[in-house]
């Protein structure tokens, strides 16, 4: 059974059609791209998923449940987490306590029971700090883990960003554009930590992304979009092949006598 | 300079770090408790107004300093405090159980408040708070039956367990209750940041979109910041009506509202400290103002009492100057003054230089 299943989504701000009737599904264990040119819709649909955005029309499952009408903060329970394309880390924390908050949606305190700092407070307490730490491990942050956001350099918020998101311990990861702003060999190594997620953590991952090394490189299929409808489903090679596709990113060619 | 081994995740979740971190406040401690012994009468007095604006102040940080969100009403939530506190006791409530009542009553309000609140951000929250605080100046006056009307309400002198407490009778045992009070709610609200509660309060502050991507219910955060921020500013005014001794419309005007946030920006918003450092200077420094102009009219030949309005013209000064040039506040002061003395002589001068920011996605609604 599919992980994610997306049927029919549309929404449309006014009379701008955003994403207009996009259908697609990811299997579990896979690398899903969402390719296509800017302004083609493809944060949307990330929206869209995440609940962020009310969708005019269509239908979301996520893990045999429809999600379509879910409060967004409510989606991070169910095992789905996300990073954003320009970064939204709290930059007054550390490190370390950026990932702790990513731990929010397995919270099983409530706020009287902090206030008073409980036994079992500092049991969840330590719990969450446990699995924060082996992320910090899995992505090699340990020399950031006390530093404040504010001061570290772009690639490593980045990487910081998806840390946050392995802390809710998801099934599936949105990552919109984890390598937009990245020097060559970071994205090489953005790559690396791509396929551990998905070998090492068995994670499925839903990726927007422009730089098509990396989309050659991980992605198990991939679909291309432009002014918010599907253009192509397969293969890497397949997308980059298809006429539609090359229309899309260069415009029709005009036929010379 | 110190360097601390951890070897515990209990390391990085217990209130001190260590021994040396414990022992310092445990200092700070004895001199809270020594101090009304070495200085007169009319200073405990004053160190019991900073102990009673440090709590309205903690109680303001927390929702303008750790959440995010400017109120510029919380003397309508010491007014309400001090009211209910006072008409409970006058119906012969003993002491204790009318200011924790005092505490749950303007909590409840402050919760009820925040849900039209919560939808308001920026100006438009701002506006909404001042509105408030103008509001309750009309229902102190309307609400008779509780508030006494025009004439307002006076203290009945507290009785503690066969002890009588009264501000000028019994300045001392009225400086340790108030100490208490302050030591259990900065407790609380310590323990509050160092667990999910208030982790989501600052990513709210920080980031509403990534919060609620990271499952935190937005309007349910701010309302329990809410609530909770105003009932610590309603214990505050529960004891200021204690140490005023009467308490009317005019005792909470919209300037202790103003007041009472140009004391967390001063002290440092966004760290209890700020909130302590802020109550010094909103008590001591109008004081300090004061007693220096009248040793410049003794001393020199100029005679400032012809100008009024100096005072305020000062205080006002050294505020811009601060926002200007120390937007972290007397904490960020403080935090520089710390490393330089732990590192000495290795500080540099370019340490706490503010890195830029980067761009956030536009914000979604």
């Amino acid at each position: 059974m599919s992980l994610l299943q997306v049927e029919g989504l549309s929404i449309h701000f006014g009379g701008v059609k955003a994403v207009d009737n996009i259908s697609f599904t990811v299997e579990p264990g896979e690398v899903f791209t969402i390719v296509g040119p800017n302004g083609a819709g493809k944060s949307t649909i990330f929206n869209l998923i995440s609940r962020l955005y009310e969708p005019t029309a269509g239908r979301i499952v996520f893990d045999g449940r429809d999600i379509t009408r879910l409060p967004a903060h409510d989606i991070a329970g169910i095992g789905i987490a996300r990073t954003f394309q320009n970064i939204e880390l709290f930059d007054h924390s550390s490190v370390l306590q950026n990932l702790l908050i990513g731990r929010h949606s397995r919270r099983r305190t409530r706020w009287y029971e902090d206030m008073l700092f409980l036994p079992k407070v500092r049991r969840a307490e330590r719990e969450d700090r446990r699995i924060v730490e082996e992320v910090i491990d899995f992505l090699e942050l340990a020399a950031y883990r006390d530093k404040l956001i504010a001061g570290l350099p772009y690639g490593v918020r980045k990487l910081v960003e998806i840390a946050r998101a392995l802390s809710s311990e998801p099934k599936l990861i949105l990552l919109d554009e984890p390598a937009s702003g990245l020097s060559v060999e970071e994205t090489i190594d953005m790559a690396w930590w791509i396929e551990d997620m998905q070998k090492d953590l068995g994670l499925t991952v839903l990726m927007v992304e422009h730089d098509m090394s990396l989309v050659s490189r991980v992605s198990t299929r991939v679909l291309a979009v432009a002014e918010g409808k599907a253009l192509a489903l397969g293969t890497s090679a397949e997308v980059q092949a298809d006429p539609r596709v090359i229309e899309a990113y260069l415009g029709k060619q005009e036929n010379h006598e | 300079m110190r360097v601390i081994f951890k070897n515990s995740y209990d390391n990085d979740i217990n209130l001190f770090e260590d021994r040396v971190h414990l022992l310092k406040y445990a200092v700070l401690l004895l001199a809270a408790l020594v101090m009304p012994w070495v200085i007169s009468a009319f200073y405990v007095g004053e160190l019991t107004s900073v102990l009673i604006w440090s709590l309205a102040g903690l109680g303001l940080m927390l929702i303008a300093g750790h959440t995010g969100q400017v109120s510029l009403g919380h003397a309508a939530f010491m007014a309400i405090g001090a009211f209910s506190h006072l008409a409970l006791m006058l119906r012969g409530w003993p002491f204790v159980p009318a200011l924790i009542a005092s505490g749950v009553i303007t909590g409840l309000a402050g919760a009820l408040i925040a849900r039209p609140l919560g939808r308001m951000s920026g100006i438009y929250l701002a506006i909404a708070t001042l509105a408030l605080s103008i509001i309750i100046e009309d229902v102190a006056i309307v609400a008779t039956p509780i508030t006494g009307g025009i004439a307002g309400l006076f203290a009945p002198p507290i009785e503690f367990f066969g002890l009588m407490i009264d501000r000028y009778g019994t300045p001392r045992a009225f400086y340790y209750l108030c100490l208490t009070v302050l030591i259990i709610v900065t407790l609380g609200y310590a323990n509050l940041l160092r667990s999910p509660t208030g982790r989501s309060f600052l990513a709210v502050r920080d980031s509403e979109v990534s919060a609620r991507a990271l499952g935190v219910n937005v309007p349910r955060a701010k309302t329990v910041s809410f609530a909770l921020s105003c009932a610590i500013t309603g214990l505050a005014g529960a004891l200021y009506a204690h140490q005023a001794q009467a308490v009317n419309y005019e005792s909470f005007l919209v300037l202790i509202s103003i007041t009472l946030l140009l004391q967390v920006v001063v002290g440092g918003l966004g760290s209890m400290h700020g909130a302590f450092f802020g109550a010094f200077v909103v008590v001591l420094l109008p004081q300090t103002i004061s007693m220096a102009r009248s040793f410049i009219n003794t001393n020199t030949p100029f005679n400032l009492g012809a100008y009024p309005g100096m005072d305020t013209a000062v205080f006002a000064l050294i505020i811009l100057l601060m926002i200007i040039y120390e937007p972290r506040g007397i904490y960020g002061i403080w935090i520089r003054l710390r490393t330089w003395l732990e590192l000495f002589p290795l500080y540099r001068k370019g340490m706490f230089r503010r890195t830029r920011t980067y761009l956030k996605t536009e914000r979604m609604r």
